[in-house]
């Protein structure tokens, strides 16, 4: 679904990703871990093209979206993004956050967006806060609510960057239970997180970066019980 | 300041309000559009289309409104060759004036609002255009409404110096009336209370706009 060719992204001199090669497939819970400054957001901020890769292909669907000719909006509405910061849109409601998008790119209904708008509300568990300002809410409905303003689009994969790392602890399982219902229903997802439970729990497949490469990468019972790569190693020693 | 004087001279504080508030109305709707648009210039990546604009506002706002008013009043007739009504020529001044202040206050609204913003909406496939009118302004808006207000009663006060060329406007009218009536204080003082009455309704209404908007809006 999305092949990744020789990505390589610089910041001025800091050379962030090294030549990643990657192949995300249909239906997998791709989680990128590493310690912070490995360049795993970077990574998954390149997939959409909310950064710009120094060179190297990313191929999504079949198109090149890398390609200077590409008009990379077609491909955002079929990825979803969810961001560490929710980004809502704090002069909007929760439905108007939701419906906002289909209205406005795939020229919807207001009637229609509004009744996948409460679908998802519905799912989510917060259909009574449809008229709520975002300022409203805790956290983890800000997030759910994100999530769900992503899905509203009916995409087909989720771009999750750190989604749980701004929020109080005991609000991290209700957005994590979102993310695992999602993962059943076969989403394809990319998700960057220190939540090694979820990673362990949710992944299909685990990718450890590390110094802009991805040092290593397996499934989540092989990544965690047996690590290969002596990087690996020592940060999971750290972190688990 | 006695009744008998100012039945005799009302109409002169009433055609000058008049001109005033015509002359500030159209400053301040042009000097908005004018600064929407080099705000935007400004904010362009592109170095030829942001330079003009910045080059603009840094000799606007490093000028004295008196020489930019004489250089339109006097060049631009020279210029063009048409013959422009003195009012609209002091409104081109003004508004000239006044886009540049417009347009710093709308750039650093603009740039004020979390660039998540704009990365959530481009996530969600739409274009930088519509992210612009219906998350990033509609924000940006709400933020430099005081800051708007402020410059629009700067015009209107400022917009006394249009006297130096002959329109007919408040300042000017005060001034004729000191002439003719030998008294060279009151009619200074009934100007600036109308002057007042302008600005302090205008304050009174955005204000009010900033409240109503916020209302809808539990943001702290």
């Amino acid at each position: 679904m999305i092949r990744v060719n020789k990505l390589n992204k610089s910041f001025g001199q800091l050379h962030v990703l090294k030549g990643i090669e990657e192949h995300i497939k249909k239906g997998e819970v791709v989680v990128v871990i590493g310690p912070s400054g490995s360049g795993k957001s970077t990574f998954l901020r390149c997939l959409n093209l909310l950064e710009h890769p120094t060179n190297g292909e990313i191929i999504f669907e079949g198109a090149s979206i890398t390609d200077p000719k590409n008009d990379i909006n077609k491909q955002r509405e079929k990825m979803g993004m969810v961001f560490q910061q929710f980004n809502l849109f704090p002069h909007m409601t929760v439905l108007e956050n939701i419906t906002l998008s289909p209205i406005k790119v795939k020229k919807m209904e207001k009637s229609e967006a509004e009744k996948i708008a409460f679908r998802l509300l519905k799912r989510i568990g917060l259909e009574d806060k449809a008229d709520s300002y975002p300022n409203q809410l805790s956290g983890g409905q800000k997030q759910r609510i994100a999530i769900a303003r992503a899905l509203a689009m009916s995409p087909d994969v989720m771009l999750f960057d750190e989604p749980t790392s701004a929020l109080d602890p005991e609000m991290v399982g209700e957005v994590l239970d979102v993310m695992k219902e999602l993962a059943d229903e076969g989403m394809t997802m990319v998700v960057v997180t220190h939540e090694m439970g979820f990673a362990k729990e949710v992944g299909s497949r685990v990718l450890f970066m590390d110094d802009g490469k991805v040092v290593e990468q397996a499934s989540p019972r092989e990544l965690f019980e047996n690590p290969k790569h002596p990087r690996t190693k020592d940060f999971l020693a750290k972190v688990l | 300041m006695d009744i008998e004087f100012l039945a005799k001279y009302y109409k002169f504080f009433i055609s000058g309000t008049g001109i005033t508030l015509f002359l500030s109305f159209f400053g301040v709707i042009f000097g908005v559009v004018i600064g929407v648009f080099l705000a935007l210039m400004k904010l362009s990546e592109k170095p030829l289309i942001r330079m003009p604009a910045t080059a603009y506002i840094e000799v606007v706002r490093g000028t004295p409104l008196l020489v930019q008013l004489f250089l339109i009043y006097i060049g631009l007739p020279k210029a063009t060759g048409i013959a422009f009504p003195d009012l609209s020529l002091a409104i081109i001044a003004v508004s000239l004036n006044s886009a540049a202040y417009v347009a710093e206050i709308i750039r650093a609204g603009i740039q004020s609002i979390d660039k998540g913003q704009m990365e959530a909406a481009r996530s969600l496939g739409m274009t930088h255009s519509v992210t612009m009118r219906y998350i990033i302004i509609p924000q940006a808006f709400k933020n430099i409404l005081p800051a708007l207000g402020n410059e629009f009663i700067v015009l209107v006060k400022e917009s006394a110096i249009v006297s130096v060329i002959g329109i007919h406007d408040l300042m000017y009218k005060a001034d004729t009336v000191r002439g003719i009536s030998y008294k060279p204080f009151a009619p200074l003082l009934i100007a600036a209370v109308i002057y007042f009455s302008i600005t302090f309704t205008l304050s009174k209404l955005v204000g009010n706009l900033e409240r109503r908007l916020s209302a809808g809006d539990p943001r702290k």
